[in-house]
């Protein structure tokens, strides 16, 4: 397969790498061509981090960072924007809009809020094109290894109580949600995302202020973002301050134009096809990704050679991780660890024997809802919803 | 049961929003895009990095002219970026002499 490939030093990389700001160390995340990616540690409230670009960022999380805890660090959590967002705000002085097809338009502060009931739900934001990179063929967009995804407690209030206090009108069929961050160019599009009506009124559809028990990290959207639990981070829209209802489905250009994926569940298409027809990204898939043991390692000799990693199980939870040293035709099950709920993080572990030789290994995730993930690796025009098992190259000495 | 255990993950908590404004800063960009093989990037680093910083060219896969050509035009007609078209192929001279 491509990914085991050692990416050749051309040129462009040696450039990419030379041009980024002071460089921690450098990491390869294992793409077929132009893989090599410095790290970083100047980012604020940011530590080392994979530099994927400054401008708008995009920090990705190095693997070994989810196999240190359940949860990841607000300092290692991967960071992605599309548009320059503010770099002070003032939540004393932030205000979310609440506007469209309500019967009292609100503009409420934090501290109004903050008199909602409380919550908090565990739950993994990923981005929708996690994984790009390691497609094949290859795409353009955000050149992501598999970091840009991790796991938080989130804290707020829930977006239904919220909007309660705004009275939603009949015939409402969308919420739409967007920040403060804008464009460069005015003509470009305002980063704006929408959830069906019964998506936002469900109860685990929260407007959080609070990550990992800490204000969110500027770079995660201080001081409010949406948190959408089993959808990917596309709908979890940071610096949040207005709300709008809408008696109409949204037509803008974040949901009719942007993050649109293949209309079958895998989003899978062959690459020498037409895409089709094409529905917005919105539920994310089971996943497990192996993270003690970095692919094309070489590991001594040992009876049993441990194997860990972290699973996800889109929206429903983990149910079952199962690894494979065969090519997928038997499979062992992995110990699950900790669960704190359908839409976080479960880490696993578990063991291979392996004797002396190359082994390609195999996580495999399968959610409560029975979905499990597939062997070949889906694939569609934009790189979304990478879903099939990932292989750790592996060479025992 | 799942119900169960979604209802047992969304539990109550104190923590008060924040109250203190929040500063920060960010790194200079990758800077300028380099010639390549005698090839000037000038009608790159012109037309491209007003809205991203460098990297987000140098970590592309390898596209073809007529992959980066529709990258143009979507930066162009979708986010409004100013590109000259008579800049259009030094642009792309640049992209795909790798």
């Amino acid at each position: 397969m491509g990914r085991y490939t050692i990416p050749m030093l051309t040129r462009r990389t040696l450039i990419a790498s030379a041009l980024a700001a002071p460089a921690a160390a450098q990491v390869d995340l294992g793409f077929a061509d132009n893989g090599l990616r410095p790290t970083t540690r100047g980012f604020p409230q940011k530590g080392e981090m994979i530099l994927q670009r400054s401008t708008p960022p995009l920090l990705e999380t190095p693997l070994s960072v989810f196999d240190e805890a359940d949860f990841t660090p607000n300092d290692r959590f991967y960071v992605r924007w599309h548009y320059p967002f503010p770099l002070e705000v003032d939540p004393a002085r932030h205000r979310l809009r609440i506007t469209g097809h309500v019967t009292k338009p609100r503009t409420l502060s934090l501290d109004a809020l903050a008199r909602l009931p409380r919550v908090e739900i565990a739950a993994v934001n990923q981005c929708a094109g996690n994984g790009r990179g390691l497609f094949a063929p290859r795409m353009a967009g955000a050149q992501w290894g598999n970091g840009a995804m991790g796991n938080a407690l989130w804290e707020g209030v829930r977006l239904k109580d919220v909007l309660a206090l705004a009275g939603i009108k009949p015939g409402a069929v969308a919420v739409r949600a967007s920040g403060l961050d804008a464009p460069v160019v005015n003509s470009a599009p305002d980063y704006a995302k929408s959830l069906p009506i019964d998506h936002a009124l469900s109860d685990d559809v929260l407007i959080a202020w609070g990550m990992n028990g800490q204000p969110l990290p500027l770079l995660n959207g201080f001081p409010l973002r949406l948190v959408v639990p089993g959808w990917y981070s596309t709908y979890w829209v940071k610096m949040l301050d207005q709300i709008e209802v809408l008696d109409r489905p949204d037509d803008g250009f974040w949901m009719a134009k942007a993050y649109l994926q293949p209309a079958n569940s895998l989003a899978d298409v062959d690459p020498a096809s037409p895409a089709g027809q094409r529905v917005p990204v919105t539920t994310m898939r089971p996943r497990a990704l192996v993270t003690n043991i970095a692919s094309g390692a070489r590991l001594p000799a040992r009876p049993v050679t441990p194997v860990q990693g972290v699973a996800l199980g889109g929206d429903h939870g983990v149910a079952m991780v199962e690894l494979s040293a065969d090519g997928g035709t038997s499979w062992v099950p992995a110990q699950l660890g900790p669960d704190h709920g359908r839409y976080a993080f479960r880490r696993f572990r578990g063991a291979l024997a392996l004797p002396p030789g190359k082994h390609s290994i195999l996580a495999r995730a399968t959610n409560a809802n029975g979905v499990t993930q597939p062997l070949r690796q889906n694939w569609n025009p934009s790189g979304y919803n990478r879903a099939g098992v990932e292989a750790v190259a592996v060479e025992i000495a | 049961m799942r119900v169960l255990l979604a209802m047992a993950a969304l539990a109550l908590v104190a923590a008060a929003p924040p109250a203190r404004p929040l500063a920060v800063t960010l790194p200079d960009a990758e800077g300028l895009l380099p010639e390549r093989y005698g090839v000037s990037a000038d009608a790159a680093n012109n037309n491209c990095l007003a809205c991203h910083s460098a990297a987000m060219i140098t970590a592309q896969p390898r596209l073809t002219r007529v992959q980066w050509g529709e990258t143009i035009a979507k930066m162009r007609t979708v986010y409004g970026a100013p590109i000259d078209p008579a800049d259009d192929k030094a642009i792309l001279d640049w992209l795909v002499a790798d």
